[in-house]
Parts: structure tokens; sequence; C-alpha cells
């Protein structure tokens, strides 16, 4: 099969994953969106590893999965802490900031 | 097949080892070391840590122009300047961090609660920051010097992580501190998945993840340019965003409002060097061949940045807000230094990321002793007639607030000087312009607040200046000190940093 589509594929996961940052409200979708559009990057380097005919790709992959756990627990952190004292996880009720 | 053992140089990452050594022991001393002594212990761990690497830095400064760790970074003279400036401004930073004063005593605790009223009442202090910061600092370590896409990311996050959590620590206005933390996080984690699929399509374009593969590449001009295209811009909105520049500035001005003052100025001064050290590192080394499609474009978010920085700073009636925004213009400025693609832009990026950390660093110091009995006072209005109520801590402020308007005799001037020189020679005229009036545009919001403080009369609502500690008094003098030093006599760093910044490629 043709590696370029792959390729569509990521770019589609990506978009989509974008897109859900910008309209969705809730904290956590937004940030399931962010780890979508981490996991289309994944798939492109794995597509270029492929196409390319070397590994440094898959290894990128791999350091992408570690790293995006990491900020899972942060960022998790981050939410449930602002739930607690709000008692909600959207974002556009954190506005205190704007003027 | 036989595998060889990396050849890792330890000698060479031994600045970055201590650091990140020192944030496990921290890590250590909250387990083990008991509540009365962590608060001191951590300190002395902090600072002790960093004085060790920015020695280590010190003697590792003339083996130059060499690469560690299988070639995934590599320690040249901008390195080891880059390391040197990020660890200085971390020392002053971590004596405003020491203040724990500002951070909530148990983070976990919900604001106004019985726990965060029992923590406050037995005289509980925060101590995880220390390691946080060390985190941090080892990641900004990392990120000018990587030269491999992963080695990047990973520093990237590595900054980064800790910061996100460091934002939500505020003592007061917690909920506000909170909603910086996430706005932070979320847009930070937002502007790393662009960042990483940005390298993915460099990586396809090049067939190889470190700066030399790309460099070569796209020297050699075989691949498909549509993929290169897409990644230079993609790695860009990653690294822009870290700096601060529009159109992807819009989580700093909440940010620094909300993070508590001196995580405002470690992250203020810090990630800026970082940020720019590795900018100025890729666009110098991996897309130098590339200029004519990055450059244009930059030249725009340059000059967009500055105007925007200075223009809304005008309006703003809250100092941390105001100082968010001149950071935006300053990061217009510094732009102007990786657009000049020259060695004097390099030099001069190096001076002005140095001189404005330090000015940043002790202006968010002097924002820390003005307060009342709720805490600190961040409301311009309130700080009419501070220069007749406490002269000495008004002029300081005046100083670091010149230093940033660039006015002769303060490191700024010579900073922008260099800059703006740097870019004249490198061929870009309408920056110059650009850069030259919106200095003159934030020269007058500087200006009124200079005007603020010592031309009005002091108002009778409570505000006033705490006696500072030892600590945060040493912060603000050397600042002080630095920032009209380097004004005056830049000529030794000048050299030095002549000698010193040149990428290897």
């Amino acid at each position: 099969m043709n590696s370029a589509n792959y390729l569509y594929l990521s770019a589609l996961l990506f978009t989509l994953g974008a897109v859900g940052v910008v309209v969705r409200r809730n904290a956590i979708v937004v940030f399931m969106c962010i780890e979508l559009m981490l996991n289309a990057a994944n798939l492109s380097f794995v597509t270029f590893s492929r196409i390319n005919g070397n590994l440094d790709g898959q290894v990128v992959a791999f350091f992408t999965m570690v790293v995006a756990a990491c900020e899972v627990v942060i960022g998790l952190a981050i939410i449930v802490t602002i739930y607690r004292s709000r008692r909600s996880a959207s974002v556009d009720d954190a506005s205190l900031l704007k003027r | 097949m036989t595998f060889t053992a990396p050849v890792l140089s330890y000698q060479l990452l031994s600045p970055i080892l201590i650091v990140l050594g020192g944030a496990l022991i921290g890590v250590l001393v909250e387990a083990f070391v008991s509540r009365k002594l962590r608060p001191i212990a951590q300190l002395s761990l902090t600072i002790g840590t960093l004085l060790l690497a920015l020695f280590q830095v010190f003697t590792i400064r003339n083996s130059q122009s060499t690469t560690a760790a299988m070639g995934s970074v590599v320690i040249d003279g901008p390195a080891v300047l880059m390391q040197a400036s990020i660890l200085v401004i971390s020392i002053l930073a971590a004596f405003l961090i020491a203040d724990t004063e500002n951070f909530v005593p148990v983070a976990a605790a919900v604001p106004g609660s019985e726990d965060e009223r029992r923590a406050i009442q037995s005289g509980q202090t925060l101590t995880e920051v220390f390691p946080l910061t060390l985190f941090a600092v080892s990641g900004m370590m990392i990120f000018p010097i990587a030269t491999d896409l992963i080695t990047l990311f990973v520093a990237l996050e590595m900054l980064s992580l800790p910061l996100y959590l460091m934002a939500g620590l505020s003592r007061r206005r917690r909920l506000l501190s909170q909603e910086s933390a996430l706005k932070y996080f979320l847009l930070g984690a937002f502007s790393s998945a662009f960042f990483l699929f940005g390298a993915a399509y460099l990586y396809g374009y090049s067939g190889s993840v470190s700066f030399e593969g790309i460099r070569i590449a796209i020297a050699g001009g075989s691949g498909n340019d549509i993929i290169l295209l897409i990644g230079i811009a993609f790695l860009s909105v990653g690294l822009l965003f870290k700096v601060g520049a529009v159109p992807f500035h819009a989580w700093s001005p909440d940010v620094y409002q909300g993070a508590p003052t001196p995580v405002t100025a470690f992250m203020a001064a810090a990630t800026k060097v970082a940020a720019f050290g590795a900018m100025l590192r890729i666009f110098y080394t991996a897309f130098a061949n590339a200029q004519w499609q990055w450059r244009p474009l930059l030249i725009v978010i340059s000059i967009i940045t500055m105007l925007f920085g200075s223009l809304v700073a005008i309006a703003q009636r809250d100092v941390k807000r105001m100082l968010a925004y001149s950071s935006i213009a300053h990061a217009g400025f510094l732009l102007a230094g990786v657009i000049a693609l020259n060695k004097a832009g390099l030099e001069g990026s190096i001076f002005y990321l140095f001189a404005y950390g330090v000015a940043t660093v002790g202006a968010f110091g002097v924002v820390t002793l003005v307060r009342d009995s709720t805490g600190e006072v961040t409301d311009l209005n309130r700080w009419a007639g501070l220069g007749k109520r406490s002269p000495w801590v008004a002029t300081i402020f005046a100083g670091f607030l010149l230093a940033f308007a660039g006015i002769p005799l303060t490191s700024g001037f010579i900073g922008k000087f260099a800059i703006f020189s740097a870019a004249y020679e490198g061929g870009s005229k309408s920056i110059v312009i650009a850069g030259v009036l919106s200095s003159a545009i934030a020269a007058f919001f500087y200006i009124r607040v200079i005007v603020l403080m010592f031309f009005t009369d002091p108002q009778e609502d409570g505000t006033s200046v705490v006696i500072p500690s030892i600590l945060t008094r040493a912060t603000v003098v050397i600042c002080f000190v630095v920032t009209i030093a380097l004004g005056v006599f830049p000529s030794p760093l000048l050299d030095s940093i002549k000698t010193l910044a040149i990428f290897i490629r």
C-alpha cells in the first residue's frame, strides 16, 4: 500500500485534534485532543521512517510516548486541582484573568 | 554485528548532570528530611548545585567546539555562554523563590478550605518548588545545545513541564494562579504538538533527525520542498510559542500575572534565554540554507510582535501584565537577532538575552516587595508616589525600566544597539525602522510608570514596601548593579562573547 496514505491519515488526525482543541470546552477533552495531535505526529514519524528506510523515526516515536505520559501526569494534576476548587473543568469558566 | 559502547564525554555534560543530580537529591530531601529543616536544606542544595554547575561550565569553556553524547548535544562557544547565562539567571531567581511567603503551603489543598488554613497556621512551607526549579533548569540547559530533534523535543518538555506546575503555586489569589497554570499547560502542550509534527516532517524531508543531516539535505535540495516548508513552519510555531511572539503570545500576560512573582521572574528570564538559544542554533545551522523560505515570514512576525507588545502595554493597569507585554515586545527585538543571520546577530542576541534576563529578574524582584495586608500590590495606580515613600526601591525599579526602554548607560541600550546594527548589516532595514519606532512607543509607558512613582502624591491605602529579606535584597541589588555595569562597561563581556560566539555545525 502507498505509504503516502498514512501521511494523509496522520494529517487528518492532527487537524481533528487541533480543531478539537479550539472548539471543545472541557479541559479533559481539550487535553485528549492534544494527545491525538501528538499521536498523529508519531504516525508521521513512523511512516517517514518506513519511507526513508531508517529507524530514527521509530526511536522518536518511543520518546514521544514517554514524554506524552509525563504530560498526562502533569496535565491531569492541574486539571484535577482546578476541578476541586471550582467544581468545573470547563475552560470557559476559567476566565478570571481576562480583562 | 558488534555493539560499540556510546561515548558520552561526561566531562562536557557535567554541568547538566550536576543540576539533574541536585534535582533528584532534592526529591529525596523532600521525603526524608524533617519539615523544619527542609526549607534551608532545599535552598542550600539548590544554590550549591547551581553554583557548582556554573563552576563546571567555567572549567569546560575552553574545550569548546566538540560534540558530546554521540553528537546529540554540542558544546561550542554559544552553548557555554547560554548555559552560563541560564545558570546565573537561575541563581538570582532562586534567591527570590527562597522567599516562601509567595507560595501556597500545600498545593493540593482546595483554596479557602480547612486544610489550607491549618497548613498556613502550622507554618508549613512549600519546598517542592526547589527540585522543580532544578528540573526546569536542566531542561533549559539542554535546549540550546541540542543538535538533534529528539534531544530538542525532550529538552523542551523537560523545561516546560515543571514550569506548568510552578505557575499554579501562588499563595494568594489561588484561583487565578491555578487558572494560569491550566492555560499555560493547555497552550504549551498544544504548541509542543505542533513542534513535534514539524519535527516529523523535517525528518521526512531529510531522512535524519540531526541538524547536520537536515542542513545537508537542504543544501542538497533534492527533497520535496513542501514537506520542508511544513516542517519549518510547524517547528517554528512551537519555538515562537515558547518565546511569546505574536500571534502565539496569548498565554504570556495571563501566566505572568497569575503565577507567583518569583516563578514569573524565573520563567520570563530563563525560558527566554533557553528558547532563543535553541532558535538561534536551529535557524543559524540547520535552516541557514533555506533562509529565503523562512526569513520573510519571521521578519513579519518580528515587526508585528514588537509593535503589538509596545502598543498593548500602554493600556495595561497591572504591573505584571505590563511587564508581560514588554517581554512580548522584547521577543520581537530578539527575533531581529535571529533574522540577522550573521555573527554580529548571534553576539548581539547573546548579550541582549543575558542583559534582559538579569533586568527582568530584578524588576520582578521589586514587584514582590510592594505589598499591602492582602499580598502583592500589582495595580499600577497604587504604585503612585512610591518614589516619595521608598526612594531606593523606586529608583532601582526605574533603573530596570530604563534598561527595558534601552536608554543609554543601561545594558538595554547596548543590547538593542548590537541587535539592530546586526539586523541592518543583515539587510533587513524594515526591522530596524520598526524596532526603533516601537522602542519609542515602549519608552512612553516605561517613563509613565517612572513619572507615576516619583511625581505623584502617595495615596493612603495601605500600600507599602516591605523590608526585603537578605536574599531578595541581594538579588535586586546584584541585578541593578549588573544592569548598570553592562551599560557603562560592556566591553569585557562583549569581547568574551565575540571570541566565543561561533556555532559549530
